[in-house]
């Protein structure tokens, strides 16, 4: 896993116009689009490469194996948000009338938003693309755990499985999991109480889990150990990012309620966003009034 | 007038304790008893079961317990909700205490002054005195030593029964356990044939009340006293804001999972002082079930769920057959997933493809 350096910045949020009658046509020709919400402090990360147990559920040989570990590249600089999205940024796309309500443990504004599901995070993030002009959307598994550097922890895997007792596994996992010996810690705190990481991201792999926009799938892995010969999708489940990674049915907003009989239940579910740059042929002809 | 702690004791009660204790004649075999056998028993937390002989060894004896009741704020979830619990012997369910027919429990009850209210205990498994309720209550400060015979064989439960409106809240604070009497020749199967078991478990269940605030959140309480009034109006919703085993969602799970290996036979004594209950073993049986929990009656063979009856506790006896994660659930899955009734079993052992093997891998289904 490669550490690249960072650096960060903060996004200069136009706080008066915060709340003031955002409205939701907004003039896409304009070369000045206002920052009309407050959007935080954003993580530009250099591109780079990294090893990374893939999320989702492996099968080699029709046995359930050890997630497999696949190079991947992050290939351009990706922008996200320091912090979790939080109960105050949240609240304002509530207040649009765009954004349910979560159900939320803590209502104090510098305090992630929590108690949303997969759903709330992509209406949030739609809300906020049309709200400042820029594209705003859930990060990929792969840039969450670029993003986590040395905070990132796969599935709780009970590795490659007993062709003649699947029931090793089982237990292997239960007890991994039990060894880890988390203990549960539902209440949120104030962004920045769990630290920041070597890349510069706040509050990673605290007590709120994260969305991810990557699907849950089952996939069978060819001969190499490696490649997936084929996959299966269910885009009505979501990885979900923190202290473990794991998978969410995207209407979950308590994880609890969410996890199997056998596991580490996330003690929350918020998320953070990562921003995608203009492509520059769209810059420019933004330049030139064209788009 | 009346103090806090003359109020929550509970008056009726007090005084037909007071009269019965004077009353009581002195037992017409007490020499017979005092020539009896005697035994000291130290009690262990549940899950766990203090060590036992299932066939007796000699005759009848006394069978000597001790249990300090304690109050104290537990946890009994994973969001870190606190009740002001009532125990005996410091452990939700208090223990399990384990003697033969036609012995003698001989229980000595501690209420430490450090305690703020009155409690007793009354044995299901006893005989008079509303089961030693009528002769066992004491103040904080107190102690009392009750002697009753196990005349009949099962599992029973005790909770505390202080009088009146005092009794339903002690027993949802948390003041419940269970004796199991054997029949001195051990436990037999439908046809009388002998069974033993390789590990006991003792899991008591518990519905808890516990009051909310105007935001929904759960309020915490300086002391016993401070909830009732809130506690009963929940009480009388008869909606269970949890219901646990051993006192806590998740305190039979992960590192304290119960244990057995393939071919072992596990005997699950299971209490509910209070409100019935179904227990089901996901991906197992009930080879032998008691549900009643009363050994004279044959035990029920082959139940995928077993009903306990609130106020009463049962036995099931199994041999696990094939190794991995059991869970035991109250198979009310909303009791058993959103309240908190979910233990688990880890099982090491050869798996047997005879019983089950996945012969397909999920894959695409074939067009």
């Amino acid at each position: 896993m490669s550490f690249d350096p960072v650096f960060t910045f903060g996004t200069i949020a136009a706080a008066a116009m915060i709340g003031v009658g955002i409205t939701h046509a907004l003039d896409r020709n304009s070369l000045e689009i206002p920052q009309r919400v407050a959007v935080g402090q954003l993580v530009m990360l250099r591109p780079g490469s990294f090893d990374h147990p893939q999320p989702g559920e492996f099968l080699k040989e029709s046995r359930p194996v050890a997630a497999p570990i696949v190079q991947e590249t992050i290939d351009a600089q990706l922008e996200i948000m320091k912090f979790q999205v939080s109960v105050s940024d949240y609240g304002r796309c509530v207040a649009d009338g765009v954004c349910k309500l979560a159900d939320a443990r803590s209502k104090i504004g510098n305090v992630p938003v929590t108690g949303v599901s997969h759903i709330d995070a992509e209406a949030y993030a739609t809300w906020l693309s049309a709200s400042t002009g820029e594209a705003w959307r859930l990060p990929t598994d792969v840039e969450w755990a670029y993003a986590a550097g040395e905070r990132f922890r796969a599935d709780i895997d009970g590795g490659e499985s007993d062709a003649n007792n699947p029931a090793r596994r089982w237990l292997a996992q239960y007890r991994t999991e039990a060894a880890l010996a988390r203990k549960p810690d539902p209440q949120p705190r104030a962004q920045g109480a769990f630290g920041t990481n070597s890349k510069g991201l706040a509050d990673i792999a605290g007590n709120v889990w994260e969305w991810t926009s990557t699907c849950y799938s089952h996939v069978t892995i060819g001969s190499d150990g490696k490649r997936a010969a084929s996959s299966i999708d269910n885009c009505g489940v979501h990885a979900v990012e923190g202290f473990h990674r794991t998978y969410m049915s995207n209407f979950i907003r308590d994880g609890k309620s969410g996890g199997c009989a056998v596991g580490t239940p996330p003690d929350n579910l918020g998320f953070r966003l990562v921003r995608d740059r203009p492509g520059l042929v769209q810059a420019a002809l933004r330049r030139l009034g064209l788009s | 007038m009346l103090t806090r702690r003359e109020a929550l004791l509970g008056s009726v009660l007090t005084a037909a304790a007071v009269a019965t204790i004077t009353a009581m004649p002195a037992a017409a075999s007490a020499k017979e008893v005092a020539g009896l056998p005697r035994e000291k028993v130290t009690l262990v937390a549940p899950p766990f079961v203090h060590a036992h002989d299932q066939v007796a060894k000699g005759g009848p004896k006394v069978v000597e317990f001790t249990m300090t009741i304690e109050e104290k704020p537990m946890v009994i979830d994973a969001d870190g909700t606190q009740l002001n619990a009532m125990t005996y012997n410091g452990s939700i369910p208090g223990p399990l205490m384990v003697v033969h027919q036609d012995d003698y429990i001989e229980l000595t009850l501690i209420n430490p002054e450090t305690n703020t209210l009155a409690h007793n205990i009354d044995f299901h498994a006893a005989t008079g005195a509303l089961g030693g309720g009528g002769l066992t209550l004491i103040n904080p400060g107190e102690q009392v030593t009750l002697r009753f015979k196990a005349t009949r064989t099962g599992t029973f439960v005790y909770h505390c029964a202080p009088g009146g409106a005092m009794i339903p809240w002690h027993v949802v604070s948390g003041m419940s356990g269970a004796v199991m009497v054997l029949p001195r020749e051990g436990l037999k199967d439908d046809k009388g044939k002998p069974v033993r078991y390789d590990h006991i478990y003792y899991i008591g269940e518990n519905d808890f009340y516990i009051p909310r605030d105007e935001q929904g959140n759960f309020k915490k309480y300086e002391s016993p006293g401070d909830n009732y009034d809130d506690t009963v109006k929940v009480m009388r919703g008869l909606i269970p804001t949890h219901v646990v085993f051993n006192g806590k969602a998740g305190s039979l799970t992960g590192d304290n999972a119960m244990k057995a290996k393939v071919g072992e036979t596990v005997l699950i004594v299971h209490s509910q002082a209070n409100r019935d209950t179904r227990p089901h073993l996901i991906g197992g049986h009930g080879d032998f079930v008691w549900e009643q929990g009363k050994f004279a009656n044959p035990p029920a063979k082959d139940l995928e769920t077993w009903f306990i009856r609130g106020g009463s506790a049962g036995a099931a006896l199994y041999t696990f057959l094939q190794p991995g994660i059991y869970a035991y659930v109250n198979h009310n899955l909303i009791e058993a997933v959103e309240l908190g009734a979910t233990a688990h079993f880890t099982v090491d052992g050869k798996w047997d493809d005879d019983l089950m093997m996945q012969l397909e891998a999920p894959k695409a289904i074939a067009s």
